[in-house]
């Protein structure tokens, strides 16, 4: 039991170190986040411009426009989490620490999550000033769809940012691997926060909160199966 | 976890008689649409925009078959990383992605009539389109690598994981949207339309079996070629 116990506490150890190196990097720099914050605010105004002045159209619109601002903004948060390990030719010395390789995806994820939940946070206040959105009434709920989304973003886009960072024309591989592979997150986070925001007559929230739970699930599992294999090679 | 190593000799399968297994199956497919065209009556709404059904549908049918297959042979070369099992997903994911865009090409040319529109945002083409272009990122990110190894095992987690998402895409889409009709299987279908839609079943099989086979042949040979440039620049044998 004791080897058990010792053993968790290990990968914990490694989980956390990775993460902490990873938020100490950017907290060093800021450069990325203030960066990736501003472009996705920059999305949501030309969002604003492609949807008109009419205040209800873009109310309609604002779950999916924040979304995807999010979703943009992020895909430079992912490669850029593998980036600084390839320039200083530190990830052949990462693999061949002891102990499990997942513990250093666990790691990215988390720090990851933390960097693109912030800038989640950010791109929603300003996008509810832009557009005119009131804060729903269920807004615990609309709380737990950001941060579950956030969850099944995070997890896809780190692990494809493991192999994209590392290939030749990495922009353009990551969102092409990436955005088709997030189509059922990106569906029902939006069309959740959408009856979240308009009373939710239908209680349709809770079917696609569901869903992201059920994918959160799987896709967190096969990742940290497969990254061995990916990061590896 | 044993890493797979690529084995410096490679056994290029031979051509053998699949060539006359591709004439065999190109004749079948001349009889079968011959064979379901005459003997289908016009239907009752759609009239002869009906034979559409004759390719449509096994296109549809191959689809879902090439994408097992790319799961099954990724998961395998994953395991036993073994190279065929590799070339095998992507010769599979090259014919399925052909055979995906035949099938969205054929329900947009049926559409336009029905619907009166090339596209419809409903539920089955939606999640057709959004595998299409998981299938598109598979093929690319093969292209985008040339270490044979690295490509392997890439392309085979990038294969596994999508296809664990096609049934929540599909989900995803159809609460999302619904609007096609009834999935044409054999069951819903009056038996003079049903024989020549299972004959076509196994026409568009047996082309798909040649057509991975021939290009599963070509990527090995590529393979081999790959592996002796390799040797010679190292100055082995």
């Amino acid at each position: 039991m004791t080897r058990v116990r010792s053993q968790g506490g290990d990968h914990w150890r490694r989980i956390r170190a990775i993460a902490w190196k990873d938020l100490t990097t950017e907290r060093r720099s800021k450069a990325g986040f203030n960066a990736v914050v501003s472009l996705g605010i920059t999305i949501l105004v030309l969002f604003g411009f492609a949807l008109g002045p009419d205040a209800q159209a873009l109310r309609d619109a604002a779950p999916g426009a924040l979304w995807l601002a999010v979703l943009f903004a992020g895909v430079l948060a992912f490669n850029r989490s593998y980036q600084v390990e390839l320039d200083t030719g530190a990830l052949e010395p990462l693999l061949l620490y002891p102990g499990a390789r997942w513990t250093i995806f666990t790691g990215k994820l988390l720090a990851n999550m933390l960097f693109v939940g912030l800038l989640l946070v950010i791109v929603v206040v300003a996008g509810m000033v832009l557009f005119a959105v009131k804060v729903p009434e269920a807004w615990p709920t609309v709380i737990a769809v950001l941060a579950l989304g956030t969850i099944g973003l995070v997890t896809l886009g780190t692990f494809y940012a493991s192999m994209a960072s590392r290939s030749r024309a990495r922009e353009v591989l990551l969102p092409l691997l990436l955005f088709p592979m997030l189509v059922p997150v990106l569906l029902a986070a939006m069309q959740a926060s959408k009856a979240l925001i308009g009373a939710d007559l239908m209680l349709e929230a809770g079917a696609w909160i569901k869903m992201l739970i059920a994918y959160d699930i799987i896709f967190v599992l096969a990742t940290h199966l497969a990254f061995e294999h990916v990061i590896e090679a | 976890m044993t890493s797979p190593a690529s084995s410096p000799e490679i056994q290029v399968p031979k051509a053998g008689s699949w060539p006359v297994f591709g004439w065999f199956t190109l004749a079948f497919m001349v009889f079968a649409q011959w064979y379901a065209i005459t003997t289908s009556p016009a239907d009752r709404d759609m009239g002869d925009l009906q034979k559409i059904l004759y390719v449509h549908v096994p296109a549809s049918w191959i689809m879902s078959i090439t994408f097992a297959l790319v799961f099954v042979y990724s998961l395998l070369y994953l395991w036993k990383g073994k190279d065929s099992y590799d070339l095998l997903a992507a010769s599979s994911a090259e014919v399925g992605a052909t055979f995906v865009g035949l099938t969205l090409v054929q329900g947009m040319i049926w559409g336009k009539p029905t619907w009166g529109v090339w596209w419809t945002w409903d539920a089955r083409l939606t999640s057709t389109l959004v595998l299409f272009l998981v299938f598109v990122g598979y093929l690319a990110l093969r292209a985008f690598i040339d270490e044979p190894q690295r490509r392997g095992q890439w392309s085979a987690a990038v294969g596994v994981l999508g296809a664990i998402n096609v049934p929540i895409v599909w989900m995803s889409v159809r609460w999302w949207r619904t609007l096609h009709q009834m999935q044409s299987t054999p069951q819903t279908m009056e038996p003079v339309y049903r024989n020549g839609l299972l004959i076509n079943f196994l026409a568009f099989t047996l082309l798909a079996v040649y057509l991975i086979r021939r290009r599963y042949e070509a990527a090995m040979t590529a393979r081999a070629a790959e592996l002796a440039l390799q040797a010679a620049a190292l100055g082995g044998g």
